[in-house]
């Protein structure tokens, strides 16, 4: 290998660890990882089952709430949601029929709903407004009517 | 020896798979036209127009049908010339018209609205049997051009003892063998699962596990394309301004850690699923992050060997030597044009597989701005400029219009850096993919982005100019007069290029070592998928 070839692959690889170490940084210490929940749900007793069968929102301490939401072919149940500023809200997903995605826009929860899982991850919203939520995965002819809203007050 | 006829014979075949790639992409770039031009509202789309089931066509055609199509004609072409003899050409043909006769399959079972399931056919969206079965065809058609480079690879070992087998050679029998062990996953999740649910003989299906499976192909796929351009890249490439491939060690040795690392890593497309523990995917952030080594070899060498050949031709310093290569030859431009817009690709590449920041851009239209930009940029363009300096020495004629092909790379450039910059800017502000209409009747979050949308539609309203510049030439290049022409031969090696280790030709236990990683990478998820009480998913056909 000459030098200039040595001195380029040295600085690369030594910029893909860099990389890495602040990706491990944050995962690891900040605990920035993404929604991989493991829970399983027969995809066909989804309105039966607990807790998808009243889907909506739970508070579950001050400012904390949990959200279940059924993402189905076109639309979320429920539609809107509701909760004041500086809530911490902990969104929980599923889907009885297809794929779908559960997509916020302007926030960091963006989640893949996959039929006989349970997706879930959350978010504190801070500033007050309605947010867009939209499925950005394509589920079917109605795919582009598939949206809700989260209303922060 | 070879005989005239023999060539002819072999450019034939050739010929067959270019210009079925080039009636690919010509279908399919019209339909990602009218996606373009919808997506921006520009035009009341008539009642026939089915976004969703012309952006399935779209994906096909062009991500799949063209790329494979034109990688097939080209490792063909490269191989047969590298190694010259009196051989068959029915392996040759048998593959071509079994991908022919799949691909054609797959595509009218997509325009007549029986697969609208996009490219990536994501059960339980349960299409026709026929898309599996035509789309498997394809596949196990490629199958047969890796069995027929391998054929002569193995010929050329057997008939000249302590030879080295032919730089291109090796480059395209390990891009095959990589694409074999990548497409392995498809073809399970295809044979295994998704024709005979398709069928009605199985009732659900497992959307996990072929998720899985089909991603573990999926990423690979890319690479297969990136490979194709590589091989034009370090063989070609510098016979346009007189240079010379700079290490046959080092291109052996970015070919082999493809083939090593192209496989465990598909996880990275999965990030944000259930189902998959973090620490699988934090596994696949690292190989991920492994396989930009070719990468910078590759950049390494590309400038290399413009370098030497500047430094031979009295030309010194960076800019002097960027001014001196042939941008007006479209053999180059279309290449080096892609290789501008690699170094964006790469950098988005790398953002998309860090791990949690994956959920800023995940099924946004950044990810299609990326798909574009990589796909429809180093690897497009690398094969239509390469593709002027073929076509005319496999027809004997002199290529047509050759400033219409010079102008139809630049504005291919032009058209491209401005819808995925477009489309890039879309997704950070949230615009999804693959969606009909993304106005949401007026949302605030949607207002912000529907500028992009505009400025998408005018660079692939440019893109699609560019396309249409392409097929004129090669349709031009059937009718031009016959000339003599150089034969195709790939560029010599520099000659104060180190010795290669003899190890980089030993592709049979490196594709061992590939298949040892994959499974490593794989092993850990699919125990866990197999151990997690599953719920199956019966099919729908949502549209």
């Amino acid at each position: 290998m000459i030098r200039s070839e040595r001195i380029w692959m040295t600085a690369g690889i030594i910029t893909l660890i860099v990389f890495l170490c602040i990706l491990g940084v944050a995962a690891l210490h900040d605990n920035i990882v993404p929604p991989s929940h493991l829970q399983t749900i027969d995809p066909a007793q989804v309105s039966q089952t607990p807790p998808f069968d009243k889907p909506g929102l739970h508070q579950t301490g001050p400012k904390q709430y949990d959200a279940y939401l059924v993402a189905h072919i076109f639309s979320f149940t429920p539609e809107s949601i509701t909760v004041p500023a500086g809530s911490t809200v902990t969104f929980y997903a599923t889907s009885p029929d297809v794929v779908h995605g559960f997509f916020i826009a302007g926030t960091a929860i963006n989640m893949m709903v996959v039929p006989g899982w349970v997706s879930d991850d959350s978010h504190t919203f801070t500033k007050p407004g309605t947010y867009l939520l939209l499925c950005n995965e394509y589920c079917g002819s109605g795919h582009h009517f598939m949206y809700g809203k989260i209303v922060v007050q | 020896m070879m005989t005239h006829d023999q060539l002819r014979r072999e450019n034939r075949l050739v010929i067959a798979h270019m210009y079925f790639a080039t009636i690919a992409l010509m279908v399919g770039a019209s339909f990602g036209l009218l996606q373009a031009l919808s997506r921006a509202q520009w035009a009341a789309a008539p009642a026939w127009f089915d976004y969703y089931r012309l952006l399935t066509a779209h994906g096909v055609l062009n991500a799949i049908v063209f790329t494979t199509f034109f990688i097939c004609g080209l490792a063909t072409l490269l191989t047969y010339r590298a190694i010259p003899r009196e051989r068959s050409l029915a392996l040759g043909w048998i593959a071509f018209w079994v991908m022919a006769a799949g691909s054609a399959m797959a595509a009218v079972t997509i325009l007549r609205g029986n697969a609208t399931v996009l490219y990536t056919f994501y059960a339980p969206l349960k299409a026709s049997p026929w898309f599996y079965i035509g789309t498997t065809l394809l596949v196990i058609g490629t199958w047969i051009v890796m069995i027929d480079l391998i054929a002569n690879a193995l010929w050329f070992w057997r008939n000249r003892p302590g030879e080295r087998l032919p730089l291109v050679a090796h480059g395209s029998v390990t891009t095959f063998v990589m694409w074999f062990i990548a497409t392995i996953g498809v073809a399970i999740e295809m044979l295994v699962f998704l024709i005979p649910w398709s069928l009605g003989l199985v009732p659900k299906v497992n959307v996990m596990f072929t998720r899985v499976l089909f991603w573990y192909f999926g990423h690979p796929l890319v690479y297969f394309w990136i490979m194709g351009a590589y091989l034009i890249w370090y063989n070609l490439v510098p016979k346009f301004y007189g240079g010379r491939v700079f290490s046959d060690a080092l291109t052996r040795l970015a070919f082999i850690l493809l083939l090593l690392l192209s496989t465990p890593v598909g996880l990275h497309h999965q990030f944000m699923e259930p189902g998959i523990s973090p620490g699988w995917k934090w596994l696949h952030t690292m190989t991920t992050f492994g396989v930009v080594i070719p990468s910078i070899l590759t950049a390494f060498a590309i400038f290399a060997s413009f370098e030497l050949a500047a430094q031979r031709a009295g030309v010194k310093g960076f800019a002097a030597t960027i001014a001196w290569l042939p941008w007006k030859n479209p053999a180059f431009t279309g290449p080096a044009l892609g290789m501008i817009l690699f170094i964006f690709g790469g950098i988005g590449g790398l953002i998309n597989a860090s791990y949690a920041m994956d959920t800023v851009v995940h099924n946004t239209m950044w990810i299609v701005g990326h798909f574009h930009i990589t796909v429809g940029g180093p690897v497009a363009l690398s094969f239509l400029g390469a593709a002027y300096w073929i076509i005319p020495r496999l027809t004997g004629r002199r290529l047509w219009a050759p400033n219409l092909a010079l102008a139809q790379t630049y504005t291919w450039f032009i058209g491209m850096a401005i819808m995925s910059t477009a489309m890039h800017w879309a997704g950070i502000l949230g615009s999804p993919r693959r969606t009909d209409n993304v106005s949401y009747f007026g949302a605030a979050a949607a207002t912000s982005w529907m500028p992009q949308m505009h400025w998408a539609a005018i660079g692939g309203t440019i893109l699609f100019l560019s396309i249409l510049m392409f097929v004129a030439v090669a349709i031009g290049t059937l009718f031009t007069p016959k000339t003599e022409m150089d034969p195709i031969l790939p560029a010599a090696v520099e000659e104060e290029a180190l010795a290669t280790p003899a190890v980089l030709d030993r592709i049979g236990t490196w594709a061992t070592v590939a298949i040892v990683l994959a499974v490593l990478a794989y092993a850990g998820p699919i125990h866990e998928l197999l151990t997690m009480h599953t719920y199956g998913a019966a099919g729908m056909r949502t549209w």
